[in-house]
């Protein structure tokens, strides 16, 4: 075995693809999750590798609509109550049969996690969780809350029996690891493999691999050559750059698909005397982003074509709003800026800057795809609107804190803002909640209003479409807020919505996924 | 000799306080892990619970010496990131770490020194040349610049080796390896080679320059005059004098090895410790980068301790001047 | 090369810039190297007025003109030699441009190393005693870190940055620098014009400066030119693995870093050519040093 696959490697190169096993699969993965713990952190990859071993009550698939996994069915049987009825016959990785204890214990524990660094306590407190019976729960809130459904997609259900006083620890080397996913746990070696394998008794369809062994490979040149020399059969996040030269690749297949996730421009909008904007000359000038019409102005003068076909080699979809067309609260009537120029300079001449400013971009260098190639070239256009404009990024780990808090009494430190926003719960109110709405810390509301965008009007949109169950009168009130907060505003200004190429051996397609993450079930032989 | 030694430890245990206190302090100032961590949809109940969960509320010097405590009972904290113990963390990762580093050596040694010493014993000579020339080139190129030019000439284009990760290991002794097994040694030739080529540089050129001044002494002369073979020259009496100085290095080297590791284990994803602190530092995962720098230092003290006693045992005018 | 056969002492490099010359030139190689490193220094100095653009003048560069292979010309009718980067620079230009922070921070943290190292190391080795015994251990101590692992140490606990880069290459060299200065001073401290100056009831500093470094000088160029590479190529890597220059003003790691991720759809130039300057640059300074390395020292002399 160990010969053979030296030779293999060889092989690949001419072209012929063996694999040892048709029924193994081996992922190259770009984020190794933290933890095999489900509940320990609220991040990305720990979520989307959890999925192949845990279930939710309420499933997401790729695009985001729910459909029935441990629950068969749901429904809100009073404003403020919902009920939801738990699959029959499910089998636990153990051979124990799943009950609504099981939901229990897991809302408890989910929510006292120790060391957490970001826990799931952000879906399910004010939550009251009670058991009806062996299959039926009711969960309760104080007021009507019609995104439950979405919350509870998020939070992986494990055994009362087996996770009974189990730590982190446990989870992760495999002694309280037991789901109701497709794929049992085998063995982690943090920083070189993950080993799954099938779950003969899994309730919903049966499992394509029998053995799944994931390698995490954070750089993105390192993870294509894996798959070129047949290290791996399948890859996620391929950079733009790559993915015209995989194209031509005989033994290489792709898949892609927009995400969830806008790229976006926060702009300080209440500061008079902004950090980082003068005059050109470096005297101070009363803040120009303060004004719609250079806000507006901003947005006309951004190439957005020229950003998505140079920048992002094609591989992403200009936006004109938070989320893209097919999601929920998404409005009809918005489409993304043109690209003009002439306009952009007479708007801010008529506010008052015909000879433009200086400012500063600022952004993160390794969060979002090519983020500081779309700063640098968002400051080459700015530049010939007559905005003196200059780029500064940083890693994420500084980024984010001094965008939130790095300014005098913990205010944003930033003018001008570089940022992308995934919504998690596959609907336009998480973006229009966070982004838009005025920043109320006690609330939870405005968490990621860097910039401070205010407007009453947008605020009463928001919060009565939290809390409209009805979805078609809430999708109504979700684009309205977006037209006036985005479209009429400027709160902030979307740029385009990223995409992401996942690429496999010939012979197999992944169904893309708009949460970005990488879910075994959806890579499907063709 | 006992004297020496204790006064040694001494002067170690002294350096590693400092370095701890250096990195420790250095690492708090810098950044904010909770907004790595924190989703950013959390409200602000939930950023000050993981703050007090992380500690991070507490004054610095309070977690100083929570950390100096907690490290004599052999706990360095725990990873903000995967919420394990930073040093259990570390030492998953050893191995790999130091698998990769004597694979290296055992590269850097078996070549470098008879390229090294025929570079010596025939300066003017052009394959002596070409390895000179090979030699400054080695230790010029930059460690990731190499490793990405072996993964684009040998994987990509060639496909002869695998470009990422550690193949299969085995046990023999005792020791797990995956140098063992032919898969493992296929998954370690290129970062090894790639670690190695900058120390082989300059083991060539310590075996060279050795080589050169030994062959000068008295007793070389007298050897060749007493007409014994140039081969035996060579090994016997050439060889034992150049190898006292090149194997001290040697071990020096071993450490710089470990260090510069962390290169090449973030270009060829193998997962050892250097990618580990590498990510941990981008991450701001405190108690690793912490956990780890300490580590370190105290292999390296070891390493120089051991050292130190080698000389003084081998060299007997330092043990009898006990220089400090 | 007419190599003279009657070689004086070495210890007064200063007494012949012919001499000098003339054991230099030994080695062709090393004369070449030498001429190659001072065209790169001129580049490095003059680039703003050697450069064909400037590629951070963003009114200048342009998103469209990305990714075009060398030789390539765009609409405006620039003519491209090397080709241009992700953003639409030129290479040639970000290449001088390169070479200039590249160079401007490895001589820089160098010559502060130098002054800091051989301040400390002249001082141990005048005075002697237990201020000796202390700088030398610390010295010891820290030539036993590998050098990426003190910048790694540094720049963890206190952060990226321009400045904060040069400090830790200052850190991790001027230990060189000290060992190089006393070992030297050793030597000179018993030599009769001190004694004489000494009698002279010349200050203490001026002995040191006036007297002594001057002698000195030799072996610390040595280490000088073999350190600058060295902290060149530290640089490099620091940048490539994200710890070091922020990307304003890209040194030539930062470079070869962000061309990376081109090289696997083709674009090679993006990385090769930095890589290949880099390249020459931190070997033709090595060989330099090591031609002056192999002139001072006394045990090879026939």
């Amino acid at each position: 075995m160990k010969i053979s696959r030296f030779l293999m490697t060889s092989f690949a190169a001419i072209g012929l693809s063996i694999s040892a096993n048709a029924a193994d699969l081996r992922v190259g993965l770009k984020s190794e999750p933290s933890s095999i713990d489900p509940h320990y952190h609220n991040l990305g990859p720990n979520n989307g590798f959890a999925t192949h071993i845990f279930g939710t009550l309420v499933g997401s698939d790729e695009n985001q609509q729910h459909y029935p996994d441990l629950a068969v069915s749901w429904k809100p049987i009073n404003d403020t109550t919902w009920e939801f009825k738990l699959r029959k016959g499910v089998k636990w990785h153990d051979g124990s049969a799943f009950s609504a204890d099981d939901v229990m214990f897991t809302v408890e524990r989910a929510q006292n996690v120790p060391n957490s660094p970001s826990s799931f306590v952000t879906y399910l407190k004010g939550k009251t969780f009670k058991k009806i019976d062996s299959h039926t729960i009711h969960v309760v809130t104080a007021k009507p809350y019609p995104l439950m459904p979405n919350d509870l997609s998020t939070v992986k259900i494990i055994s009362a029996k087996a996770g009974n006083g189990a730590s982190t620890e446990d989870y992760n080397s495999g002694k309280a690891t037991v789901g109701t996913g497709p794929y049992k746990f085998v063995e982690w070696v943090p920083g070189d493999r993950i080993v799954l394998e099938r779950n003969a008794s899994y309730h919903g369809a049966k499992a394509a691999f029998d053995k799944v062994t994931f390698k995490p490979i954070k750089a993105g040149p390192a993870r294509i050559s894996a798959l070129l020399a047949g290290d791996v059969d399948f890859i996620d996040n391929v950079p733009p750059l790559d993915v015209a030269r995989l194209k031509t690749e005989e033994n290489v297949q792709l898949s892609s698909g927009p995400s969830n996730r806008v790229i976006y421009l926060h702009m300080d909008q209440f500061r008079e005397n902004s950090p980082h904007i003068t005059a050109k000359d470096g005297s101070p000038i009363k803040n120009p982003l303060m004004d719609v019409r250079v806000r507006k102005a901003i947005s006309l003068s951004i190439n957005r074509d020229a950003i998505v076909s140079r920048v992002m080699e094609g591989i992403a979809v200009k936006a004109g709003q938070l989320l893209p067309a097919g999601f929920h609260g998404v409005s009809e009537n918005m489409k993304p800026d043109p690209y003009d120029t002439k306009m952009a300079k007479k708007l801010m001449a008529e506010a008052g800057y015909p000879d433009g400013f200086k400012m500063t971009i600022h952004g993160p260098n390794d969060r979002y795809i090519n983020d500081a190639k779309i700063a640098e070239a968002l400051a080459q256009m700015l530049n010939r609107v007559g905005i003196d404009a200059s780029v500064e990024t940083m890693p994420k780990a500084v980024y984010f804190k001094r965008a939130s808090r790095g300014g005098p009494n913990k205010s944003p430190e930033f003018s001008f803002m570089l940022l992308g926003w995934g919504a998690g719960s596959g609907e336009a109110s998480s973006p229009l909640k966070a982004l838009l709405h005025t920043y109320d810390k006690a609330k939870g509301m405005g968490a990621a209003n860097r910039g401070r965008h205010t407007d009453a009007k947008v605020d009463a949109l928001i919060q009565k479409a939290l809390a409209t169950v009805d979805a078609d009168a809430r999708g109504k009130l979700l684009a309205e807020a977006t037209e006036k907060a985005v479209g009429e505003n400027y709160g902030v200004i979307p740029m385009h919505y990223q995409v992401n190429t996942w690429a496999a051996k010939k012979g197999y397609s992944y169904l893309p996924r708009t949460d970005e993450r990488t879910i075994v079930t959806g890579l499907s032989k063709n | 000799m006992t004297a020496f030694i204790l006064r040694r430890s001494l002067q170690s245990i002294v350096v590693l306080f400092i370095m701890s206190l250096i990195v420790f302090v250095g690492v708090n100032l810098v950044g904010d892990p909770v907004d790595m961590l924190i989703n950013p949809e959390a409200d602000q109940a939930e950023i000050d619970r993981v703050i007090r969960d992380l500690g991070l509320d507490r004054p610095v010097s309070e977690q100083y010496w929570y950390f100096v405590l907690n490290a004599f009972q052999g706990d360095l904290g725990r990873s903000f990131i995967f919420g394990e113990p930073a040093l259990k963390l570390i030492v998953q990762r050893m191995p790999a770490t130091m698998e990769l580093a004597l694979v290296s050596l055992l590269m850097a040694v078996v070549f470098g020194i008879p390229l090294g010493i025929y570079a010596g014993l025939k300066p003017t000579s052009k394959i002596s040349k070409t390895i000179m020339a090979g030699s400054i080139l080695g230790f010029s190129m930059p460690t990731f610049w190499v490793g990405i030019i072996l993964i684009m000439f040998f994987s990509v284009h060639l496909g002869w080796l695998p470009s990422t990760g550690r193949g299969d290991v085995a046990t023999y002794f005792g020791v797990t390896s995956s140098a063992f097994t032919l898969d493992g040694l296929s998954h370690i030739f290129l970062p090894a080679f790639n670690l190695a080529l900058f120390k082989l540089s300059s083991v060539i050129r310590l075996a060279r320059a050795g080589t050169r001044e030994v062959i000068l002494q008295d007793y070389i002369k007298f050897a060749r005059a007493k007409g014994l073979a140039e081969s035996r020259v060579v090994r016997i009496h050439l060889l034992k004098n150049i190898m006292i100085p090149v194997i001290t290095i040697i071990g020096l080297e071993f450490g710089s090895l470990i260090a510069f590791s962390t290169v090449t284990e973030t270009v060829f994803a193998w997962p050892g410790m250097g990618k580990l602190i590498i990510d941990s530092i981008y991450n701001l995962d405190r108690p690793v980068v912490v956990a780890y720098l300490m580590i370190i230092v105290v292999i390296f003290v070891m390493l120089n301790l051991i050292v130190d006693i080698l000389y003084s045992v081998l060299d007997p005018r330092v043990r009898i001047k006990g220089v400090s | 090369m007419g190599a003279s056969a009657n070689k004086q002492s070495f210890d007064l490099p200063a007494s012949g810039l012919r001499k000098f010359w003339l054991d230099f030139s030994e080695s062709p190689t090393a004369v070449i190297a030498l001429f190659v490193f001072l065209t790169i220094l001129f580049i490095a100095i003059f680039a703003p007025w050697v450069s064909p653009s400037n590629p951070y003048d963003l009114t200048s560069v342009d998103i469209m003109n990305s990714r075009l292979p060398p030789g390539s010309e765009d609409f405006s009718g620039n003519f491209y030699i090397l080709g241009t980067d992700g953003a639409g620079r030129d290479m040639l230009s970000a290449i001088f441009y390169g070479l200039r922070v590249s160079l401007g921070v490895g001589a820089l943290s160098g010559l502060v190393a130098l002054i800091l190292g051989a301040s400390i190391g002249l001082s141990a080795a005048y005075f002697g005693g237990r201020f000796e015994t202390i700088m030398m251990r610390i010295v010891d101590i820290q030539l036993s870190f590998p050098s990426i692992l003190m910048a790694l140490i540094i720049l963890a606990a206190f952060g990226k940055g321009v400045e904060k880069t040069i400090i830790a290459l200052i850190l991790v060299q001027w230990a060189y620098y000290a060992r190089a200065a006393r070992a030297s001073a050793l030597v000179e401290k018993n030599k009769e014009y001190v004694e004489a100056a000494h009698c002279l009831a010349l200050g203490n500093r001026r002995i040191i400066l006036s007297h002594i470094a001057p002698n000195c000088m030799a072996p610390l160029i040595v280490v000088g030119t073999l350190q600058t590479a060295h902290a060149i190529s530290l640089e490099a890597t620091l940048s490539f693995l994200g710890l070091g220059l922020p990307i304003t003003e890209p040194s030539l790691g930062l470079l070869i870093g962000n061309g990376f991720e081109y090289m696997y759809s083709g674009d090679f130039w993006i990385s090769i050519f930095p890589g290949v300057a880099l390249l020459i640059t931190i070997v033709s300074i090595n060989l330099v040093g090591d031609q002056l390395r192999d002139m001072f020292n006394p045990r090879l002399q026939k």
